[in-house]
């Protein structure tokens, strides 16, 4: 019985189902109908009047480019800057044959092969209707001359356009960075963070550097402009002006002047060296060479520079101060020092007799100290001045990795120092952790042996270096190391001071910090590794030399400076702060395969402290700034 | 070759063939338009590809589900789905004045995009369980599954996905027999409670609405896509300019080319000839669809097919009409053309769904 009911309610629901369907079937039908409707309407009925409008749609948004906003030095001489100039342009998908219309342009308007090469460059990167220019920076005649040949052109336009330029080339490059052509990851990244709006009619944004780190600041804000036009695109009237807001203007810590000495100083050398106030962390000079004029990236670079920086075996595009990663050899042993003190392991008095070599308690490999023979009696002070490495070898070996890469850390060696640029390496401070993670391998009491003096796993970036020397320069005291120390708003006015900002205090016991600090002293008189660089110096300062081995020497073989290849010699490097009572700056220098810190590195220190503290400029320069005015050249 | 034979009869056996070649038909003309549409960019028509291969998978894994095992899931989907909507409300992202997306950790999500699939499910579900005891109680329970999610999509707010909702459970309902009485009273009241909705109703939702009736009040605010779309389609003609040719597309005059107003672009470069051309195609999808709704064996399955083949047209009616300047502009995609991965994967969801009642063997009810 309800096995019927249920089969016939089945049914009806069936029944009933499909009757629903079927009515919305008609629905949908309808509906359609209507839409056909509305298009026969819009394309059939009325299709002359819209396309009238299309023809006359004529009243267009165009956004107006804001003015990039300057970058300073900290005295206000300008490292980057705009300037307006003429631009020849065309869409080269729009004409049939751009390469004859670029051919005939040659004839009224020189056209270099290095113009030619940039064009179809930025045509491969490019959009299909963006137009791109031929031809920048014309003169007022070049200009005359095309307006004059114009109607032989169409399409081809002359658009005045804001350039940026870099008036010190290729001084601190690296660290002012470029601005280039938009490219398809740029205008993602803009997409995603919902700024393409405003970068609509902008053609470049910041690659590297404070260029790029500094972006949001430096841009500003574009505004519109509501244009009638008529059915060729010209212009006849502006309906409405939303003006743009300008970039704001950046000051930077950085000194050009220092920065110039500084990069002078390396000569031909490839290294790199940074500055820092340890009291606030104003990073006075970054330099990283070789270097490459930034100019050259700013309308496009051609594939002959590109490769010319790209491929070089010197690595000019290389930011070596921020990215580049060395063993920081003996300038490591004062942060070895302050560890034995502070962990109780050495007092002054401790001294060891070194026979030029440490051994492990029942091995019979030798740990040699770079002074055959070795220093005699050794205590801490003399420890640091003569750069001894059996001392070093023998507290590593009780200090134990844990302690040394939990003290030292602390100084920021194989960390990131937090600057305000972006791509900055994080180096490595090894720890047993690390090389289980890394190399599936227990750590060997062996491996924190050459730890002890720098070399094994350790590696720091020179920004790191002086980072560390800071903190031991300022008794402790860390300030975030920082490029840009003021930002004007270019609207208001406005102007906001970065404060210094403290990231830490280390609790170091001060008599430990001053047998060390004591001991860097006299690392720059006679008896130091130094002595040379410190020899007539007017101020005393502290210094700490270092040699980081780029190959390493076997077991009983000798290291031959002379019968070396010139690239596989030593890094030099120096760490250094002055005047040592009260410091007010602190380095570190790099000079790749320079062989001897005191030798390569210090004298580098030396002509950068002696312009900071007695404003003396090196004898070549003195010259040179009498002659005049050396700012409006690049090259 | 017998050997590969059967591994394409293996791996087609739950494909439905005429649905298949339509939907990849329109999705051709997606591609062909959204090339024109963004300038030539190929990297955003690869995105696109890769977005329909990866929806296409999914599809073919939902067809190769049974329905049993679907059924099962109905309610499992719906609760989760509706927990997942309650932490968008307590803790979801802000973004652009809209609360939509939850943080999951690993990815974002908008759970509301599940629920479009979620709720008719679990009304089908509903209306399966009481099939034979069909009674007015019933339809007030189904009601209060469908309004509860919607009104916590309402409150995000997002327009366009809440109406979205609303009309799938309401094609539950309506097939599930909800008498004519009922729904003539809804209207009424519907009618009645319109200045109330009004009233609730944003300030840039009010805007829009305003726009529809007179867009040229506001010919460089709200009303201008609506112009701007009018003048692109009108100015198509009969065949159109040609593909990759329209002036408004190419002069920056249209808004949201690549998405939203990708029928206008399509629209001017094809005129009325390509459009009725696609109108017919969608029509086979949906016709294919509702002979797979009239076919289906249990009232779980033919509620499911119909109200996936109905929300597929609203989606189709509600975006086109907002182009032709029918309806006001409310974010809804046109399936299978639109740039976007979320609604492309939603949308051949649902078609896994109709190919996998259509495919596998009849369940016969004892």
């Amino acid at each position: 019985m309800t096995r019927t009911i249920e089969i016939r309610d089945h049914l009806r629901e069936l029944h009933h189902f499909q009757n629903r369907l079927a009515i919305s079937a008609g629905f949908v039908f309808f509906l359609f109908l209507i839409l056909f409707a509305r298009f026969f309407y819009l394309q059939v009925l009325e299709s002359d009047r819209y396309r009238t409008l299309a023809e006359a749609n004529r009243i267009s948004i165009s956004p107006i480019v804001p003015n990039r906003g300057l970058i300073l030095d900290r005295n206000g001489h300008v490292l980057a800057q705009n300037y307006s100039a003429y631009t020849l342009e065309f869409v080269p998908r729009k004409l049939a044959d751009f390469e004859a219309t670029i051919n005939e342009l040659a004839t009224i308007i020189p056209i270099e092969e290095i113009d030619r090469r940039r064009f179809k460059k930025l045509m491969k990167e490019s959009n299909k209707f963006e137009s791109l220019p031929i031809r920048t920076r014309l003169s007022e005649e070049e200009v005359a001359r095309f307006a004059a040949n114009s109607y032989r052109f169409p399409g081809v336009k002359i658009k005045a356009r804001l350039f940026r330029q870099y008036p010190k080339g290729k001084s601190a490059s690296h660290v002012i960075g470029y601005i280039s052509r938009i490219n398809h990851e740029d205008l993602a990244r803009l997409e995603a963070n919902k700024d393409l709006a405003n970068y609509k009619g902008t053609n470049h944004i910041g690659k590297i550097g404070v260029e790029q780190s500094y972006e949001k600041e430096l841009h500003g804000i574009a505004g519109f402009e509501e244009i009638e036009t008529d059915s060729a695109g010209r212009k006849i009237r502006v309906l409405s002006r939303t003006p743009p807001v300008s970039g704001n203007d950046l000051t930077l810590t950085l000194d050009a002047k220092l920065q110039e000495i500084a990069e002078r100083a390396f000569g031909d050398r490839r290294g790199a060296l940074v500055a820092i106030n340890p009291k606030n962390g104003d990073v006075l000079a970054f330099v990283s060479k070789p270097g490459f004029d930034s100019n050259l990236f700013v309308n496009g670079i051609d594939f002959k520079n590109w490769g010319r920086l790209n491929n070089s075996i010197d690595r000019p595009l290389n930011n070596r101060a921020l990215r580049g990663v060395y063993p920081p050899g003996s300038t490591f042993k004062p942060f070895m020092a302050l560890a034995g003190l502070e962990l109780n392991l050495r007092t002054p008095g401790y001294e060891i007799s070194d026979p030029g070599y440490f051994r492990l308690p029942g091995s019979k490999s030798r740990y040699r100290d770079w002074k055959v023979g070795g220093h005699g009696k050794v205590n801490i002070h003399k420890s640091l001045v003569v750069s001894c490495d059996t001392y070093y070898y023998e507290l590593a070996n009780e200090l134990g990795i844990d302690n040394i890469s939990e003290f030292i850390g602390r100084f920021g060696l194989g960390k990131k120092t937090g600057i305000d640029i972006e791509g900055e390496a994080s180096g490595l401070l090894p720890s047993r952790d690390w090389k289980m993670r890394r190399h599936k391998q227990r750590w060997w009491p062996g491996d924190t042996i050459s730890i002890g003096i720098g070399q094994g796993y350790n590696l720091v970036t020179p920004l790191q270096l002086a980072f560390a020397t800071s903190i031991i320069a300022n008794k402790g005291t860390a300030f975030r190391p920082h490029l840009v120390k003021r930002i004007q708003n270019s609207k208001t006015g406005e102007i906001f001071e970065r404060a210094p900002q403290i990231l830490y205090q280390l609790d170091l016991n001060p008599d430990n910090l001053e047998i060390v600090r004591n001991a860097l002293i006299d690392v720059t008189k006679p008896g130091g590794t130094a002595a040379g660089a410190g020899a007539g110096a007017g101020y005393t300062f502290a210094g700490k030399t270092g040699t980081s081995q780029v190959i390493s020497i076997k077991q009983g073989e000798k290291y031959d400076e002379d019968a070396i290849n010139e690239r596989h010699r030593d890094h030099a490097l120096f760490i250094a702060y002055a005047p040592a009572e009260n410091p007010s700056i602190a380095l570190s220098v790099l000079v790749e395969n320079g062989s001897h810190g005191g030798s390569a590195a210090a004298p580098i220190a030396r002509q950068v402290m002696d312009y900071v503290l007695l404003g003396k400029m090196p004898a070549h320069m003195e010259e040179e700034s009498v002659d005049g005015n050396r700012e409006g050249a690049h090259d | 070759m017998t050997r590969s034979f059967r591994l394409w009869h293996y791996l087609t056996r739950y494909i439905d063939s005429l649905l298949l070649f339509s939907i990849l038909l329109v999705m051709a003309v997606g591609l062909a338009t959204l090339y024109s549409a963004t300038g030539g960019n190929l990297t955003r028509v690869t995105n696109q590809a890769v977005n329909m291969v990866a929806a296409l998978v999914i599809m073919w894994l939902v067809a190769n589900i049974p329905l049993q095992h679907m059924m099962r899931l109905a309610l499992p989907i719906y609760v989760v789905g509706l927990i997942l909507l309650i932490c968008v409300a307590l803790f979801g992202e802000i973004n652009n004045g809209a609360r939509r997306w939850l943080d999951i950790g690993v990815t974002r999500i908008q759970p509301s995009e599940l629920m479009k699939i979620a709720v008719p499910l679990m009304m089908a579900w509903y209306f399966d369980k009481h099939e034979t005891t069909l009674r007015a109680r019933d339809f007030i329970v189904a009601a209060m599954l469908l309004l509860l999610p919607a009104a916590l999509i309402l409150r995000q707010p997002d327009l366009g996905t809440t109406l979205l909702i609303i009309s799938s459970g309401f094609y539950v309902l309506f097939l599930a027999g909800l008498s004519w009485r009922i729904m003539i009273g809804l209207v009424i009241a519907g009618a009645g409670s319109l200045p109330l909705l009004w009233s609730m109703m944003h300030d840039y939702q009010k805007q829009r609405v305003m726009t529809l009736f007179d867009p040229a009040q506001d010919a460089l605010g709200a009303g201008y896509h609506t112009i701007q779309s009018s003048i692109a389609i009108g100015s198509g003609g009969i065949i159109g300019k040609g593909w990759q040719n329209g002036t408004q597309t190419h002069l920056d005059f249209l808004p949201e080319k690549s998405t939203d107003f990708i029928f206008a672009v399509f629209s001017e470069e094809f005129g009325i000839v390509g459009n009725s051309s696609l109108l017919v195609l969608y029509l086979v999808i949906i016709g294919r669809g509702m002979v797979i709704a009239a076919n289906a064996s249990t009232q779980f399955t033919r509620l499911i097919a119909g109200s996936i083949t109905l929300t597929f047209f609203t989606y189709i009616f509600v975006n086109i009409g907002m182009v032709v300047g029918m309806l006001p502009v409310v974010g809804v995609p046109l399936p299978l053309i639109s740039y976007g991965g979320t609604s492309m994967v939603t949308m051949l969801l649902g078609f896994g769904i109709l190919m996998s009642i259509q495919m596998h063997p009849k369940l016969v009810k004892t």
